[in-house]
């Protein structure tokens, strides 16, 4: 589904991503962990045509993206939730759910809508509350779900847990679960290295811009450099 | 009064009545303006509708897509000069207005686009900056480039502009109907009334489409918006070409309605007075900023026609003159709005929740 080779990004004359490689193969739940300012979200940007590459090559399903604007990628089913969410603070709940179908002109956007609202029943309570007026665990969910209305094949996750009282967090993840179950592939950015390898399959160390570990998430849970790095054993 | 208001709009028959007494009060307005004040008044109104067509298309910038524009009246200016070089003895040119109007909108649309392209990636404080140095340059080269070759002839504009007509029949001219003679700024006020009307709807359509969401979505936050799938560089292009080509609109009709233009009409203060107007009425919110448009077009001009003559009576000679005073009035105002109601004269219901939360 995503593969990611040799990626470099600069922010003006400093490196923030100095030559990844991942993969992602359909259906599949990955992890991305590291610490702050690792270069998880400066990776995800170049993914998701935010940040352009200096070097490296990426493609999703099969097709090169360079020279794709982040719009065009969002038609090839790749769908981001931004870091700190990004909700649309004066939309209500139901015209952020909608913003995420935009490029979509289909007549299953009200179908979908049911489908976000079955997965987060609270979203439907609060379905004419702005966004802005949402709570934290609430506004994380919204920024799923309207990753969701533009169904994806790929969904890149954003440090979900961000911000989050722990019982939030679990809820987050219990959703995010869900959606994997139902066919869809996540590439999820935790900072949170014990939820995310619980919840993953496979995972990506990252430290200082580059790829330092790589394995199944049990291997990577018994590892001893990630258990005393990251789980804080 | 948003109670009352809600009803009204719910109920299909007092919805109708509302409308018919609305139209029948614009379309009888410069004659109650013309009776009880004299055609200077009527001629104020024919510059609040102008006003209400400039700060339609700002809001559409500012208030719609977030993009804080301070060189807005650029586009007034060359909607103006494009009138004025067309349909004027300067270069012998008297091109009809259904060709001038369309082409002053899709020459201001343009100089929209050549505004938007480098500033793109830029925001708040940043964009302001720029658009301030845009709208300088616009004067300045209306100012200047009357040399080495005459284009624009210069800090003194140009003028005996053709008025407004069309075919034969002339705005410029009392117009007899029925043994009434209807004045000549009654009929620019019909023709006005017409076009700001056709703006009121394209706006409002525009903030219920594709684009109108799209917009917002870039205002409340662009890295989103661009994750939604919204060609964020086209549609805030968009934003600035449709914003400018309403100032180009209003500025044609600015141009044949005066039969005449300078660069002195376009200064900074202008495009502040248009900021103004959207951000007192209700960023965003349409009739909020129509709202705006009508008081401070209308105030200075009220102020002069009612304290001087007041002051002349009580005291026999001009004590303090309005007008020196208008810019500070202006901040006043601003002040005294941001303070008691800092979304605006009549804001959106949203933008009023979340202040109040």
């Amino acid at each position: 589904m995503l593969e990611v080779r040799g990626l470099h990004v600069h922010y003006g004359g400093i490196a923030a991503v100095k030559g990844v490689d991942l993969e992602v193969a359909s259906g599949e739940l990955v992890c991305l962990i590291g610490a702050n300012g690792a270069g998880k979200t400066t990776t995800l940007g170049a993914i998701a045509a935010l940040v352009s590459p200096s070097a490296g090559e990426i493609t999703l399903g099969g097709e090169r993206t360079a020279g794709l604007a982040s719009f065009q990628l969002v038609r090839r089913g790749l769908a981001l939730v931004p870091e700190g969410r990004g909700v649309f603070g004066r939309l209500n709940v139901r015209e952020n759910l909608e913003m995420g179908a935009y490029h979509r002109s289909d007549r299953e956007i009200g179908h979908d809508l049911e489908k976000v609202f079955a997965l987060m029943p609270r979203l439907q309570e609060r379905c004419y509350q702005t966004g802005g007026t949402l709570s934290g665990g609430e506004q994380q969910m919204l920024a799923i779900g309207r990753a969701l209305m533009s169904r994806p094949k790929l969904l890149l996750l954003d440090e979900p847990s961000m911000g989050l009282a722990p019982l939030m967090v679990q809820k987050v993840f219990e959703t995010i679960q869900a959606v994997a179950r139902d066919g869809v592939t996540i590439l999820l950015v935790e900072q949170n290295a014990r939820l995310a390898l619980e919840l993953a399959g496979r995972g990506y160390v990252m430290e200082g811009g580059c790829i330092t570990l790589a394995g199944q998430s049990a291997a990577l849970l018994a590892d001893s450099r990630v258990r005393e790095a990251y789980l804080g054993e | 009064m948003a109670d009352w208001l809600d009803k009204v709009k719910r109920n299909p028959s007092a919805r109708w009545i509302g409308v018919a007494l609305i139209a029948a009060a614009l379309a009888t307005l410069p004659i109650v303006a013309g009776e009880v004040g004299g055609r200077g008044w009527v001629r104020i109104v024919d510059f609040a509708l102008l006003y209400v067509m400039l700060a339609l298309g700002l809001n559409i910038v500012v208030g719609f897509a977030g993009l804080l524009d301070l060189g807005y009246i650029a586009f007034y200016a060359v909607g103006a000069y494009t009138y004025a070089l067309l349909a004027s003895p300067h270069f012998g040119l008297h091109l009809p207005i259904w060709l001038v109007l369309p082409l002053g909108a899709g020459m201001a649309g343009v100089f929209g686009l050549l505004l938007g392209a480098p500033t793109l990636k830029l925001r708040g404080d940043y964009l302001a900056i720029v658009t301030l140095g845009f709208g300088e340059i616009i004067r300045i080269f209306l100012n200047n480039l009357n040399a080495p070759v005459n284009i624009t002839n210069g800090p003194q504009g140009v003028n005996r502009i053709d008025p407004i007509s069309f075919g034969g029949f002339m705005l410029a001219k009392p117009l007899d109907v029925l043994g009434f003679s209807v004045p000549s700024v009654h009929l620019y006020y019909y023709l006005f009334l017409m076009l700001a009307l056709l703006v009121i709807v394209v706006s409002l359509r525009l903030e219920n489409s594709r684009i109108g969401r799209a917009w917002v979505a870039i205002r409340e936050d662009e890295v989103a918006a661009k994750a939604m799938g919204i060609n964020t560089r086209n549609i805030k292009l968009l934003a600035f070409a449709m914003g400018a080509s309403f100032g180009g609109i209003s500025g044609g009709l600015f141009a044949g309605f005066q039969g005449f233009v300078s660069p002195e009409s376009f200064i900074l203060m202008e495009s502040i007075v248009v900021l103004c107007m959207v951000v007192l009425g209700g960023m965003g919110h349409i009739p909020g900023v129509i709202l705006g448009a009508v008081l401070l077009a209308a105030m200075p001009e009220v102020f002069r026609n009612t304290i001087v003559p007041v002051q002349r009576q009580l005291f026999g000679k001009i004590v303090f003159d309005p007008e020196v005073v208008r810019m500070l009035l202006y901040g006043f105002a601003l002040v005294l709005v941001m303070l008691f109601r800092p979304s605006g004269i009549w804001p959106s219901t949203t933008r009023k929740r979340e202040l109040a939360s």
